[in-house]
């Protein structure tokens, strides 16, 4: 059963260590090939484990988890690090998600990159974060989680520098490498805090496991232990994974590196910087989500307000942003964040080992979320993708007037944007409606400030929409080169992902009023339980309406040919525009504290110290034997005579030594 | 019949000369001589005293007689290499070779 999830992890790798390889001395064509038809195999495979993991039945109304490989890699006395597979609602959804993104990624970029210099070191990359993100997801436990989390950043790294002659690419590579490192650093301490008091590394707390053939058991850990040794060190744990988590996740003070990260190809920014990578944190809290609710519900109230002010900020910043890679960034540090309040707002309710329907409703909101954003927001950058490929920039200044030029582009971009603005009938709207229910639950004013910030995601989403495809054509720009319509395998993915998130959407949006079964519920929820969605009609009724009113706010400014709104609103902030534009200075302060705070103050003094005493110290330790072979150096002269005289004396005083005694 | 006493101080004579000899000569042939003078006193030793405690056994005149051969194969290897030496720095003194100091 399920043996050959093995091949998920391990096509990726070979195609990888091909390409990495021989990659130089393939045609282009051929590589990509390799590449993409790997990928094809793992994507088949994925949605293969998916029917059949959810196609079996449920044991007590939940899904049971598999592990169909696991072995112990390094034994460390009570731990050990284990490698292994584990299949159970998360980690079989995120197959999909991203086996499909990638795919679609895969295959856009046979147009995209056509012709770059390291076409085949491209594709080599992105089997490399295939395969780690697939590891990340499948990992049996933290540790095997976090090294696949560092792997889908060295991959993020390698893909951000891919432009590596230019200099605001490997710029914006070290920045993502360093800052999430350290973000990482905590995630680490959180981890090896938790093996400490808890004496296992695995997820076996996660619900009940079936073992494949050849396995060797889990070895539970001993919570109570840890329980009893603290209450605040299981909470203290999950806190530092979580400030590892909203590194990778991009939750605000950590957030600097993603908008920087677009300065990678663009189909590497739908798939690591928007649909898979960046919801790394979410599901590191999906995955440790029981131990949240059952030992740390408290300190979830630090993960839903995190998450609040940066879907916020995130907002408020690409209202303000000219180049559209950028608005999607900050659009995609939202809408994590979204998802990162609904998993916060999951409160504790539940006896024993049922939640009840609150805590599901939280967690599931937040998957559904993960899941409905993959799509709309890989189609939508893989849109942008088009329109840079077209307009050879990125500034929305040399656009507009595009939908003449480039119909399916539009119409693609379009229903991304109405699923990401919450449009009943598009998957964006089932996923935003549950986590404003949810959070409404939680507390009324978490609830309308996310109905505020879906307001204002529905505004900047319609503000890039009509900069790009309507608005004044800017003639001059296309004066010697007339945008022209992609090539179709840069076409087919974009639509492919419009399809499912049209799918998804009008079938859950149907499904969550007529409350019918089999939606996205039925298979992730957090106790593994069926969950049947239905709206709040009161609240999808509220939330839509603010939709359609800022889209229809966005119209009016930004739609005519000259936007007299918009200039006057300018004029009338320009302080405040300013600080928008430039991400309220977040990147200054950054700066400010590293270099004039933390360099001057902390760094300077230890290397001070480095340099004078641990060096000093080395330095006469050298010093004293150098001056003492000096000394001593005379003794061995080469002279056969000396050594003679030394031997013959030497002789003699033993001789007499011994006589006396 | 001669006192070992004799012996016994021809031999120590003979030793202090090439002690003598083997650190005041700077000659590589001065210094093999003093060598083989070292030896000859050890020689001596070697049947007076066989003599003078086991007048019936004949290992001291053994050990003379290995410490001769040896003498001789040594003085040829010895004397080789005062040949090479010779050619390669053009003297016999031991003075001449110090490539291996600084």
């Amino acid at each position: 059963m399920f043996s050959y999830t093995l091949f998920i992890m391990l096509l990726p790798l070979l195609s990888f260590i091909v390409l990495g390889l021989a990659g130089m001395k393939m045609q282009h064509k051929v590589a990509g090939l390799i590449g993409t038809c790997s990928l094809g195999i793992v994507t088949i495979l994925s949605y293969l484990t998916a029917f059949q993991y959810f196609g079996m039945e449920r044991v007590d109304g939940v899904y049971q988890t598999f592990v169909p490989y696991n072995f112990t890699w390094l034994p460390l006395g009570n731990l050990h690090f284990d490698l292994g597979i584990l299949l159970d609602p998360i980690s079989v959804m995120m197959l999909i998600v991203i086996s499909t993104v990638s795919l679609m990624v895969h295959i856009y970029s046979f147009g995209y990159m056509h012709g770059e210099k390291g076409f085949q070191r491209y594709y080599a990359f992105l089997s490399l974060f295939t395969m780690s993100m697939l590891g990340l997801v499948l990992a049996t436990n933290i540790f095997q989680m976090y090294m696949f989390w560092e792997l889908v950043g060295v991959s993020s790294y390698l893909l951000i520098g891919f432009y590596y002659p230019l200099k605001p690419a490997i710029a914006a590579s070290k920045k993502a490498f360093i800052v999430t490192r350290f973000a990482d650093m905590f995630f680490l301490v959180g981890i090896l805090t938790f093996g400490y008091f808890v004496d296992s590394f695995s997820f076996s707390f996660a619900g009940d496991i079936v073992m494949g053939q050849g396995t060797t058991p889990f070895i539970e850990g001993n919570i109570a232990k840890a329980v009893a040794a603290g209450g605040f060190i299981i909470p203290t744990a999950l806190v530092l994974m979580f400030i590892g988590g909203a590194g990778k996740s991009a939750m605000f003070p950590l957030h600097i590196w993603l908008p920087d990260a677009m300065e990678g190809p663009t189909p590497v920014s739908a798939l690591i910087h928007a649909a898979t990578m960046v919801v790394a944190g979410v599901f590191q809290i999906a995955r440790m989500f029981p131990l949240w609710i059952e030992y740390a519900p408290q300190a979830m109230s630090i993960v839903v307000w995190v998450g609040v002010f940066t879907a916020f900020y995130a907002a408020a910043v690409a209202c303000a942003q000219s180049d559209i890679k950028r608005v999607l960034a900050f659009s995609t540090i939202s809408q994590i964040a979204f998802m990162m309040v609904a998993l916060g707002v999951s409160l504790p309710g539940h006896h024993g080992a049922v939640l009840d329907n609150h805590a599901q409703l939280g967690y599931m909101a937040g998957m559904f979320h993960l899941f409905t954003h993959a799509m709309f927001k890989a189609c939508l950058f893989l849109g942008a993708g088009c329109i840079i490929h077209a307009v050879h920039s990125n500034e929305m200044a040399l656009m507009g007037g595009l939908r003449k030029y480039m119909p399916i582009t539009h119409i693609t971009f379009l229903i991304s944007c109405l699923a990401i603005a919450g449009i009943p009938f598009f998957s964006g709207f089932s996923s935003k409606d549950e986590i404003i229910t949810a959070c409404m639950e939680y507390s009324p004013v978490v609830g309308w400030i996310m109905t505020g910030i879906a307001a204002m995601t529905a505004f900047y989403m319609f503000r890039l929409y009509y900069g790009i495809f309507w608005g004044t054509e800017n003639k001059e720009a296309h004066e010697h080169h007339t945008p022209h319509e992609a090539p179709l395998t840069m076409t087919i993915p974009l639509i492919v992902l419009c399809v499912i998130t049209v799918g998804v959407g009008v079938y859950t949006t149907l499904g969550g009023f007529m409350e019918w079964g089999g939606s996205f519920g039925s298979y992730v929820s957090a106790a593994g339980t069926d969950y049947t969605i239905h709206f709040n009609t009161q609240i999808a009724l509220t939330s839509t309406v603010i939709a359609i009113l800022s889209i229809c706010l966005a119209t009016y400014i930004y739609k005519g040919e000259s936007q007299p709104i918009a200039d006057r609103l300018y004029k009338t902030f320009p302080k405040l525009h300013r600080a928008a534009y430039k991400r309220f200075y977040q990147d200054e302060i950054w700066q400010y504290v590293t270099h004039r705070i933390i360099f001057r103050c902390v760094s300077t003094p230890i290397a001070w110290f480095d340099r004078h005493v641990v060096d000093g110290t080395f330095n006469f330790l050298a010093w004293g034997a150098n001056e003492g072979g000096e000394s001593i150096r005379s003794w061995q002269s080469g002279d056969v005579r000396q050594y003679a005289v030394w031997f013959i004396t030497g002789s003699v005083a033993l001789t007499l030594i011994l006589l006396c005694i | 019949m001669i006192p070992v006493e004799c012996y016994f101080a021809l031999s120590a004579i003979l030793f202090f000369i090439g002690v003598y000899g083997f650190t005041t000569r700077r000659n590589l042939i001065a210094m093999l001589i003093s060598v083989e003078l070292i030896l000859n006193a050890v020689d001596i030793n070697f049947a007076a005293i066989n003599r003078l405690l086991y007048p019936n056994g004949n290992e001291g005149m053994f050990m003379t007689l290995f410490v001769i051969g040896v003498a001789a194969a040594e003085s040829a290897v010895a004397i080789s290499i005062i040949i090479n030496v010779y050619r390669k720095f053009k003297s016999d003194s031991v003075d001449a070779i110090k490539n291996m100091k600084r």
